[in-house]
């Protein structure tokens, strides 16, 4: 099947199987592998991207149903130039990470939680990040990173 | 995942014939329980129904006294609604503690009740609400709908399109979750509808059930302590490496004391 979407901000063409994933498309054919597979049983977050604004589990979404829609993954997060987005560089100066592994889908689920709940409290944080699992870092760090993300994304917009 | 025919048509009635005209076909709501149900080989099918498409499948309305929800409403969308908040403030709070974020981004009412997990949240609302769903055929009352494990009484190549709600006078739901999955060990929905008291239990037995002891208590006197003594019959419950029976039923009690309370905090 052909199908087009708008990923990270630049429209992409693509063919694939109808059975194809969300996440097999952006990172086996379109090569953007900042989104990771963790499970594939729709329940760690690793896979978490933006599909028309809505944070999702790409391991358990039909690439169709991007068509004429609208991507995002981690990598369309920094700038053009490089510059972190704020919630990446909360991460970075809070060491909200300890392998990495989670952490693509722990930011997509963090920037989806922000535009929601713009000063999230700490439960709030918790409660949102059910769906994201980290297996280093006891989410102590992750917590913090996602208070100064949201912080910095406040004084941002 | 094996591979599959995709369609993906812009009406209930396309949706309809091209489910009736195929052998081996499934429809795809959010996805959030068949897709990963394929990737097990537990389903296998030749062609997939996207309801994606149809319009007229969401969206969230008053219709007279009656709340109604559009089968493929996603979850999240009856826990954001003012409307629900309004009229049916328990139901948008029980789409709110529905798995995950990311789940209730794509999980919708419909795929819900027609995949009828025994331990999934809005089979209590519908039971205990009395609900009416319809479907591309009828409208089947809720009572009649949930039938098994996993089974509901939907013929083949029928497709819900949408639950109706009549309004509660008092409704609440309390639900002890699995801590690693979120789905309900125990839930109990309460409801007050004009006289009638209706208590469904969702995770507790192979299908959701009315508590119809809980019911009379309830029925008798509105209130906590109406439940203080009572217990529940709890030979044809669940037992699993989460919980056995007895706790099961314990914890039953537990949530319909707790749904009670809320309910009497506030209406509807
Ligand atoms: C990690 C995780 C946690 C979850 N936690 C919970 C939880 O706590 N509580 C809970 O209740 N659920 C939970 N779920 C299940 C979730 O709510 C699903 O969204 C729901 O069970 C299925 O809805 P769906 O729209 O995704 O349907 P799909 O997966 O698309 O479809 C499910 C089934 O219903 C059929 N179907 C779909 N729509 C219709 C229709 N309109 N008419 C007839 N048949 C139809 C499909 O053919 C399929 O057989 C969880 C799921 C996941 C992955
Ligand atoms: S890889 Fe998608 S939820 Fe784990
Ligand atoms: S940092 Fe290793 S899984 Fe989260």
């Amino acid at each position: 099947m052909e199908i087009g979407f708008t990923l990270n901000g630049r429209h992409v063409e693509v063919s694939c199987k109808p059975s194809t994933l969300l996440s097999d498309l952006i990172r086996e054919q379109l090569s953007l592998t900042g989104t990771h597979v963790g499970c594939d049983t729709s329940q760690c977050g690793a896979c978490v991207v933006h599909l028309n604004g809505d944070s999702v589990k790409s391991c358990t979404v039909l690439a169709v149903a991007a068509d004429d829609g609208e991507v995002r993954t981690v990598e369309g997060l920094c700038a053009v130039d490089g510059t972190l987005h704020p919630m990446q560089q909360a991460f970075h100066e809070n060491h909200g990470l300890q392998c990495g592994f989670c952490t693509p889908g722990m930011l997509m689920s963090a920037i989806d939680l922000v535009k929601h709940i713009p000063d999230p409290t700490e439960a709030e944080i918790r409660e949102w990040l059910e769906g994201n699992i980290c297996r280093c870092t006891g989410y102590q760090n992750i917590v913090k990173s996602i208070i100064a993300g949201a912080a910095a994304m406040r004084t941002a917009s | 995942m094996q591979s599959f025919s995709y369609h993906k048509p812009g009406t209930v009635t396309d949706a309809a014939s091209l489910l009736a005209a195929r052998d081996n076909a499934a429809l795809l709501a959010g996805g959030m329980t068949l897709l990963p149900t394929m990737k097990q080989r537990l389903a296998a099918p030749d062609d997939i129904i996207d309801l994606a498409a149809i319009r007229e499948l969401s969206g969230i309305t008053m219709e007279g006294e009656d709340l109604v929800i559009g089968a493929m409403t996603r979850h999240a969308d009856v826990a954001g609604s003012d409307l629900v908040k309004e009229v049916l403030p328990a139901l948008a709070g029980l789409a709110s503690r529905i798995g995950d974020q990311q789940v209730r981004h794509r999980g919708t009412i419909g795929g819900s009740i027609s995949n009828n997990d025994p331990a999934a949240d809005y089979p209590a609302a519908i039971l205990a609400l009395n609900a009416t769903i319809v479907t591309s055929q009828r409208a089947i009352a809720a009572d009649d709908f949930f039938v098994g494990l996993f089974e509901t009484a939907l013929r083949p190549g029928e497709i819900v399109t949408a639950i109706r709600f009549p309004r509660a006078k008092r409704a609440a739901y309390a639900k002890f979750p699995n801590p690693a999955s979120r789905y309900a060990i125990a839930g109990v929905f309460v409801a007050q509808t004009g006289g009638a008291v209706r208590v469904a239990v969702t995770g507790a037995a192979p299908f959701v059930f009315r508590a119809t002891d809980v019911e009379a208590a309830l029925s008798a006197n509105y209130a906590v302590e109406a439940l203080e003594r009572l217990s529940i019959d709890t030979q044809d419950l669940m037992s699993d490496i989460h919980a056995d029976r007895e706790y099961r039923g314990h914890l039953v009690m537990v949530m319909a004391r707790r749904a009670v309370a809320e309910s009497l905090k506030r209406s509807g």
